[in-house]
């Protein structure tokens, strides 16, 4: 067999025949890891001994208690609470943390019959769009060492696409599981906002973030993101609603689909052959049947500011845990409360994550409120409503994921603003709460993926799930 | 041209946030926010006086349960997690005067 290579639904099959067992799947895998992790650094621990412990188990489960995903590998980013493992968010104020308990997403993989095989890297707090930003160092891009893998979920993208694990799950608040995914080559999903439980993921903007699959095709990502769905009493804002067999939506074809593809995603900043391939790709889905039409989302170009008002605000009252009195990292360098409070923090926090803090800090602050918070949370109303007014037409809009291919190391380190920009396409569709996935759409010449992204109205996953299945054969027959 | 924020607004930030900085940490701070902030004035080229502030996509308001208290089982792997602790408490610095 050749692992690296293969599906989650190819490997489930194989396992379900006997063709191999779950125990020689995690031999396998750990294999694939030791080989590509010197190249790539993905992961920042594995779990060795639970891992064959856990597969163990699920060989005494009888065949018809299996579950879909039975005996899969699949890696968990770093932000994912796992009850007796580390969760530190590649920060050091979490040094030393051990989960209490296990997110509930994490728990529905286990569920599933999945073998978490470790827990990935990532920009600390999930603030970062190159995983440049993690006290374990830069994870690299498979496709090109020099370059980075995205961010922040960049070592569950690297993971996915060096063929370490076939799935893994990512975090996703202005773009954080697409914008790897399409650097990456990989498929990443952010479902619609309250789709996928939240308990167990530690906290960074808490009205944008969810969590959300990466895969190698989009039929692992629909269904990894059924199993992952659902209403959950330790989320308040949770969905009650139905979940969707969405792996039928794969395949269904786009066949009198209306795509919108709006103008201001394709002007100025974005790579020529970007915009080439993804042109192209639309011309292909037309002539698969779908309408294409061009639409506006006139305050798109205003997305990036609004995003970096709210998310730090948000991030900057949820960090205020972080202390050093209940867990993690304590500064000894300190004579009272208060000096221990700020010490830890001063310690503890990288660089972006205190910009963050202060930005939002700033934002929320007596005299600036108004100016900066309210005035943001009225241009996310302006922002929704061009996306709400977009879908009374189309079923679902494409856009490139990213204005550029993935960067090189260290290229925007020293200029933050710059490396906000990097998420311009993405962020709007955190800011209106809809489901958006990013997939394949070819290559450069020098061989570096293109990605794709389709949005969807609130809940419609199935929509974005037909077109991006569509998208990944048109990709396979030009091959 | 690049505006630096004030550095004494830094501090004062900085204070509010718990965050000790560093000499160098507070000039850097001075000039990337004052770019960042910057960049934000762009939000006043639109008139929002007559647009509501968005704070839940979702439209939800209050999400309320029973108060019944339930165990959680977990208090000894969260008593696990401190830095320092005395049987069942944190321990913490001096809070107050003598």
């Amino acid at each position: 067999m050749n692992y690296p290579l293969m599906t989650a639904l190819e490997l489930r099959d194989m396992l379900a025949r006997g063709d191999v067992s779950p125990s020689e799947i995690v031999r396998i895998a750990f294999a694939e890891i030791e080989k590509q992790e010197p190249r790539i650094h993905a992961f920042v621990e594995v779990f060795t001994d639970r891992a064959v412990e856990r597969a163990n188990e699920l060989e005494q489960i009888p065949k018809e208690k299996r579950g879909p995903l039975w005996g899969v590998p699949v890696a968990i980013k770093d932000n994912l609470c796992l009850s007796g493992k580390s969760t530190t968010c590649a920060s050091k104020i979490l040094e030393g943390f051990v989960a209490p308990y296990t997110a509930t997403a994490v728990k529905a993989l286990e569920e599933a019959g999945t073998i978490i095989i470790g827990r990935t890297n990532m920009d600390e707090f999930a603030m970062g769009s190159s995983c440049e930003h993690s006290i374990y160092g830069q994870t690299r891009n498979p496709w090109k060492e020099e370059c980075v893998p995205g961010g922040s979920s960049g070592g569950s993208a690297a993971a996915v696409a060096s063929g370490e694990v076939p799935l893994a799950l990512g975090s996703d608040t202005g773009g954080s599981i697409r914008q790897p995914a399409a650097f990456c080559g990989a498929v990443g999903l952010k479902p619609t906002y309250g789709r996928v439980s939240r308990y167990g993921l530690v906290a960074f903007a808490s009205s944008l973030d969810q969590i959300g699959p990466i895969a190698r095709n989009v039929g692992d990502a629909a269904l990894l993101l059924k199993v992952i769905s659902g209403h959950d009493q330790y989320d308040s804002t949770s969905l009650d609603v139905p979940v969707d067999d969405f792996s039928d939506s794969v395949g269904a074809g786009v066949r009198g689909m209306k795509i919108g593809l709006p103008q201001e995603y394709f002007g100025q900043g974005l790579d020529t052959i970007i915009k080439e391939r993804i042109l192209s790709t639309v011309k292909n889905l037309e002539e698969m049947g779908a309408g294409v039409e061009e639409i506006s989302l006139p305050h798109t170009d205003y997305a990036v500011a609004t995003y970096y008002i709210i998310a730090p605000s948000e991030a900057s009252a949820n960090l205020a845990r972080f202390d050093g009195i209940k867990y993690g990292w304590r500064s000894t360098q300190a004579r009272d409360l208060r000096e221990q409070y700020a010490e830890t923090r001063g310690e503890g926090f990288g660089i972006e994550v205190k910009r963050r803090i202060m930005l939002g800090t700033y934002a929320l602050s007596a005299g600036y409120y108004d100016a900066y918070y309210l005035k943001a949370q009225k241009v996310r109303t302006l922002i929704m409503k061009d996306f709400h007014n977009a879908f009374k037409k189309v079923d679902a809009i494409i856009t490139p994921t990213t204005p550029t291919t993935a960067f090189r190391l260290g290229e925007k380190l020293s200029d933050p603003l710059q490396m906000y920009l990097a998420d311009v396409f993405t962020i709007p569709v955190n800011l209106a709460g809809l489901p958006a996935v990013s997939v394949p759409a070819g290559w450069t010449e020098q061989c570096m993926p293109i990605g794709l992204q389709v949005i969807g109205p609130a809940l419609k996953e199935s929509n974005i799930l037909k077109v991006a299945r569509a998208v990944e054969q048109i990709i396979q027959t030009k091959k | 041209m690049a505006i630096s924020m004030d550095k004494n607004v830094v501090k004062y930030v900085a204070l509010l946030a718990r965050l000790k900085l560093t000499e160098q940490e507070e000039d850097k701070m001075a000039r990337d926010l004052g770019d960042v902030l910057k960049y934000m004035e762009k939000l006043n080229e639109l008139d929002t006086s007559n647009v509501q502030p968005t704070s839940s996509i979702l439209g939800i308001t209050n999400v309320l349960r029973d108060d019944k208290p339930v165990p959680s089982g977990i208090e000894d792997k969260i008593l696990e997690n401190a830095p320092q602790r005395q049987g069942r408490f944190f321990k913490v610095k001096r809070v107050l005067e003598k």
